[in-house]
């Protein structure tokens, strides 16, 4: 049961990772603040994966592997979440001064080979592909999406040590600090693919509160030249920031005859923009 | 009485009223019929053209309470606090000051203060912001230009935790 239950979480959040932005269900981490100032500084990190934003009504998003950056740059495994029927929670002490980054990073396989002269297909973690597959396995393709999920918060002052990029997969570099951004003023971000620059990535930005709000008000943007975009957040809200590229891989695995291994990158960031 | 000669020069000039600097500033703090109210606090600063801080004129808080337990909510000025008073020591020496009824209230403050005689020619904002416990937030922004030839009387006004906010500079 407990298993079953995990697997269908791990299939959900390739198919919400890879069905692009038709897809209605959509993963996320939401802090319950993006800037503490108390005393002894803690936030709490929900994560699901829901039709509309922010809302606590699918499933639980696995947040098993979640790493936080710290403000000195240093890399730690999150604190184990509590698994609820509709969400997960990390509570995350946030003991240094500073800017972290909470992230989580997957690369799942949507797989099939051959084997017995039947075709067997396959979806799951790279390492369970690697393990499943049986000797003799003919004909074995593979598509790798590597998911980038991840928010940021600063306990009182912010820093920019957590926001350097690790250069691997797709990932969006803020320009502008990710905990001061405000309605009406500009945001810079850039994006990288394994480092480089990514120039015409179309990207969007999705407010939340759209069961109050009625119309979905998604921002499309697209990277320029550099690799870079500039815009303004109309209004303060959460924001689900989101970018796959290829841009648009289609659904499945991709055809029988396509290349014997191929990669799709998702990223997605909760971003908080404040009244001014 | 007779005038020292540095004195005694500078009054033709004041006479002319050449360069205005005395700022004043009133304010209202409406009467609100809610189930709880405090005292809100309240920031008021010079605005630059680009959004920064050319000088914060007052910080209204709780500035009796022992141990300087006041200030933790100052931060509840949200804007002000990011701009200036995340980077400021409190209490502010004649900047800091007791928090006001609901009312109308006017401060004054000399060029000392508000340095607008050696801010450069161009546009700024008086901005003021209430932040009210168990309550809302709200700035109100009345645009001036410097220098200030002759008077200098603006005003704007808030929807909810601000009345009238007036300018005059004399």
């Amino acid at each position: 049961m407990h298993n079953s239950f995990i697997k269908h979480g791990v299939l959900a959040l390739i198919l919400a990772a890879t069905a692009g932005a038709a897809s209605a269900h959509r993963p996320w981490m939401l802090p319950t603040s993006t800037i503490v100032e108390n005393k002894e500084a803690w936030v709490t990190i929900d994560g699901a994966i829901s039709e509309g934003l922010f809302d606590v009504d699918h499933m639980p998003l696995r947040m098993d592997g979640t790493v936080v950056t710290g403000p000195d740059g240093s890399t730690a495994a999150a604190p184990a979440a509590v698994m609820g029927k509709m969400r997960s929670s990390i509570d995350l002490p946030l003991p240094k001064d500073g800017t972290y980054r909470i992230a989580l990073v997957s690369n799942n396989v949507m797989g099939s080979y051959k084997a017995g002269g039947e075709v067997k297909r396959f979806r799951g973690s790279e390492a369970d592909f690697a393990r499943q597959l049986p000797a003799g396995a003919e004909e074995v393709r593979k598509t790798i999406t590597h998911q980038r999920i991840e928010t940021f918060v600063t306990a009182h002052k912010t820093n920019d040590a957590a926001l350097k990029p690790t250069n691997t997969g797709l990932e969006m570099v803020p320009l502008t600090h990710p905990n001061d951004l405000r309605a009406n003023e500009t945001m810079r971000v850039r994006f990288l693919l394994d480092g480089k620059p990514l120039p015409n990535l179309p990207f969007s930005l999705v407010p939340g509160g759209v069961r109050y709000r009625g119309v979905a008000g998604e921002i499309r943007l697209t990277t320029d030249a550099k690799g870079e975009a500039s815009f303004k957040l109309p209004a303060a809200n959460m924001y689900w920031m989101n970018a796959a590229y290829p841009p648009n891989p289609g659904k499945g695995p991709g055809p029988d005859n396509g290349p014997a291994e191929s990669h799709r990158y998702a990223y997605t960031a909760t971003l908080e923009a404040l009244p001014e | 009485m007779k005038l020292s000669p540095a004195l005694a020069l500078t009054l033709p000039l004041l006479s002319t009223g050449a360069v205005a600097a005395d700022l004043s500033v009133k304010f209202e703090l409406p009467q609100l019929n809610v189930a709880e109210y405090h005292k809100p606090y309240v920031a008021m600063w010079i605005e630059k053209a680009d959004g920064a801080v050319a000088s914060t004129l007052a910080v209204l808080y709780d500035v009796k309470k022992k141990d300087n337990a006041g200030e933790k909510w100052v931060k509840d000025m949200r804007t002000w606090w990011r701009k200036a008073g995340r980077e400021a020591q409190l209490p502010i020496d004649g900047v800091s000051g007791a928090t006001r009824a609901a009312g109308v209230h006017t401060l004054s403050f000399g060029p000392a203060r508000t340095g607008i005689d050696k801010l450069p020619a161009g546009d700024y904002k008086l901005v003021v912001e209430a932040a009210r416990e168990a309550g809302g937030r709200e700035l109100v922004r009345v645009p001036f230009t410097l220098p200030a030839k002759g008077k200098v009387a603006a005003t704007a006004n808030g929807k909810e935790e601000l009345g009238a906010v007036s300018i005059s500079i004399q």
